[in-house]
């Protein structure tokens, strides 16, 4: 039994704890800096300015269409170094395990994040790992900070936005909400979306030469596209107007939505970037992000206008009406 | 998505714009009423109201069952939840205000009430907790009793005897019979719903035009059939005409769907139904028969639905009535907005006050 599922003991700090950090931990994460397994990393900076953040992740269920809870633990910190123009560098890991999780569940969740953090080329330098009663969490949750270093010519303020610059998206739109919503509530379709996890901080590197007219940056998680345009303009001199037609929404996405009467503004990417730049440097930049698997859909959808504060979308049959924040949870439609 | 996006061309939208303005210049004024939450979603999601020639007044109607639903319904609903019963809702539902609280609320507090897309989410819960009963908040208009009829249906038939239904069902024709003889209100057209339609059928509307002189064109739910409604509705009232045209008939047929029919009519009866807003209407709702009370919740439990208690300074009622844009309520985007609900209307996304506040479009006197 030992050996197929989580147990109380395996946080108690004994015996069992310190197996689970050797023969899981260690054994994927163990090659630098978290090998001695010292109570804090040092970390040695070539930047002045670093970024710092952290987030926490709880989604159900743990593996999903295009990931699991691991990766998405590494691409939702990764992805918010790099929309604050960083380039990501160390992850901490920290692991709330509830009593009874498989322990194939967290070998994959495990395998998921090393191979993610490879991928990205950062490295998880610290962690922690804590076990819980059954039923005091869902299975698994995974908090990640992240550190970054600035790269250099960015200068990401909202209050540099000007009437006329663009509005960019790397990706399709609401592919990992979609996903999780089709895996929790077991729809199958014919084609079911995927969700996006993926990193995007190599499609702001890639842009370095063009830093000076990016204006700001944003990743379009919770909330969606609408969430990060209304943050974006709220308080602002300045308003947006995207087109409906320019947005890009994949098939199987935009088929589910249509299905579940989900407004895709609202839902959650996890691999894509939402860009305001000077309309100078808007072409070039899309023509390097289509040059990158992550970045091939990219489009520009629209444009920075003086309507102060107001987020408005030009309807695919060429009405204009406003575009609000979601409301809170995502309620499915009666019809 | 070939068969949607044939439905959103922006080009044929543009003729309609055209024609539109072109017929909406030979009227001097003319009142149609979406009757139907989807169109009011579909026409807020489109921006279809800029398509409106001056002439043409566009009132959203009665038709979304979550806003019309008593708050006395939520309260027993509440009240179910806090008997230790599994509550299965449509999502909508989940912060519609009853007299104190709302489902979301007890839910936090405790209750087990679920949200889900299909009505036989109540089913595999039954199964799957044969020690509790489930209980399905059943609301929705002819369009929604159906699938609910097919699950009870299922129920009864694997013998799942620890499922309720809590019945608040509404029917379409005699709410806009109601609404015709209103004085207050002056109806030139109904853009009659979509998928209601496909189970009453597009015969359904003919005692409104034959009797009470009112157009009505049967549409879909994409933007070009409801600009396409739009453009039957105005060429009957220049034709001084009253008739029902059915344009949605590669899914509407005149005599509606049958076998739905006959389903919903073994199991269910016509009772007088509570609207919120508009009062009591006799014969627009159903319930269960006699001889499956088993699956009625208030049987099961010997309880009444007690009449609720709705804000009072709320105007959903007029609002439901197309009397008043949600902009004319004083409580709209002040007090009363998506994220604090105080009337029905702003709950769910089909709400006129919701898809008013959402999709405004532009100047901010609508908020």
């Amino acid at each position: 039994m030992n050996d197929d599922c989580i147990l109380l003991a395996h946080g108690g700090g004994g015996r069992l704890s310190h197996h689970l950090i050797e023969s899981e931990i260690l054994t994927r994460f163990g090659a630098g800096v978290l090998a001695s397994l010292p109570d804090a990393a040092a970390l040695e900076l070539t930047q002045q300015r670093i970024c710092f953040t952290t987030d926490g992740f709880v989604v159900q269920p743990l593996e999903f269409p295009g990931g699991n809870i691991g990766d998405l633990a590494v691409h939702g910190t990764v992805n918010d170094l790099a929309v604050s123009g960083a380039l990501p560098r160390w992850l901490s890991l920290a692991l709330i395990l509830e009593e009874g999780l498989p322990l194939v569940v967290l070998r994959r969740v495990l395998d998921a994040i090393k191979q993610a953090a490879e991928a990205c080329g950062v490295s998880v330098v610290t962690g922690d790992t804590k076990v819980v009663r059954r039923g005091q969490c869902d299975g698994l949750y995974i908090t990640t900070s992240g550190i970054g270093e600035a790269l250099v010519g960015f200068d990401l303020r909202l209050d540099r936005v000007v009437p006329g610059d663009r509005i960019l998206v790397s990706g399709p739109l609401g592919d990992h909400g979609a996903a999780i919503l089709a895996a929790r509530e077991g729809f199958s379709l014919a084609c079911s979306p995927v969700s996006d996890s993926r990193p995007v901080h190599r499609l702001v590197e890639g842009v370095a030469s063009c830093a000076a007219g990016i204006r700001f940056m944003r990743d379009p998680t919770r909330g969606g596209l609408a969430a990060v345009l209304n943050e974006m303009t709220s308080g602002q001199s300045f308003g947006i107007l995207i087109r409906a037609s320019d947005l890009p929404f994949s098939s199987a996405t935009s088929a589910l939505a249509e299905i579940m009467g989900l407004d895709l503004l609202h839902v959650a990417s996890e691999g894509c970037l939402v860009m305001i730049c000077a309309h100078e440097v808007a072409e070039a930049i899309l023509a390097y992000w289509r040059t990158r698997p992550e970045g091939q859909h990219a489009r520009e959808i629209g444009v920075v206008t003086e309507q102060a504060g107001r987020v408005m979308l030009e309807s695919v049959i060429g009405g204009v009406r406003m575009v609000d924040l979601p409301s809170g949870e995502l309620l499915p439609r009666i019809c | 998505m070939n068969y949607l996006d044939g439905f959103r061309n922006r080009d044929a939208a543009d003729r309609f714009r055209k024609i539109l303005a072109q017929l909406g210049g030979q009227l001097d004024q003319a009142c149609f009423m979406e009757v139907c939450g989807s169109h009011t979603m579909a026409i807020a999601r489109f921006a279809i109201r800029d398509f409106l020639p001056q002439s043409v007044k566009l009132v959203s109607g009665p038709g979304c069952p979550v806003c019309v639903t008593d708050p006395g319904y939520i309260d027993t609903a509440i009240e179910l939840a806090g008997k230790g019963e599994i509550v299965v809702t449509f999502g909508d539902m989940m912060r519609v205000p009853g007299s104190h609280s709302t489902l979301a609320q007890a839910r936090a507090a405790g209750g087990r009430i679920v949200s889900c897309y299909s009505p036989m989410t109540a089913l595999e819960l039954a199964r799957a907790h044969p020690e509790c009963t489930v209980t399905f908040l059943a609301i929705g208009f002819e369009t929604t009793i159906a699938p609910v009829i097919a699950m009870l249906d299922t129920a009864r038939r694997t013998g799942i005897s620890n499922l309720t239904v809590l019945t608040a069902f509404k029917l379409v024709p005699p709410v806009l019979a109601a609404l015709i003889v209103d004085p207050e209100l002056k109806i030139d057209g109904f853009l009659c719903p979509a998928h209601v339609s496909a189970i009453i059928g597009a015969d359904a509307y003919r005692p409104f035009a034959a009797n009470h002189g009112v157009s009505c064109v049967v549409a879909g739910f994409e933007p070009l059939d409801i600009l396409y409604g739009l453009e039957g509705l105005l060429r009957q009232r220049i034709a001084g005409e009253a008739t029902v045209e059915n344009q949605y008939n590669r899914v509407v047929r005149p005599e509606g769907n049958r076998v739905a029919q006959r389903l919903i009519a073994h199991y269910l009866m016509p009772v007088e139904a509570s609207w919120r807003g508009l009062g009591v209407i006799p014969a627009s709702g159903l319930t269960l028969r006699p001889e499956f009370a088993a699956f009625d919740a208030l049987h099961r439990h010997g309880i009444t639905l007690q009449p609720g208690r709705s804000n009072p300074h709320c105007l959903c009622g007029e609002v439901l009535k197309g009397k008043i844009n949600p902009s004319e309520c004083p409580l709209f985007g002040v007090a009363c907005h998506p994220e604090h609900p105080l009337g029905p209307c702003m709950v769910s996304s089909e709400g006129s006050c919701a898809a008013a506040y959402r999709f405004a479009s532009g100047d901010h006197d609508e908020r």
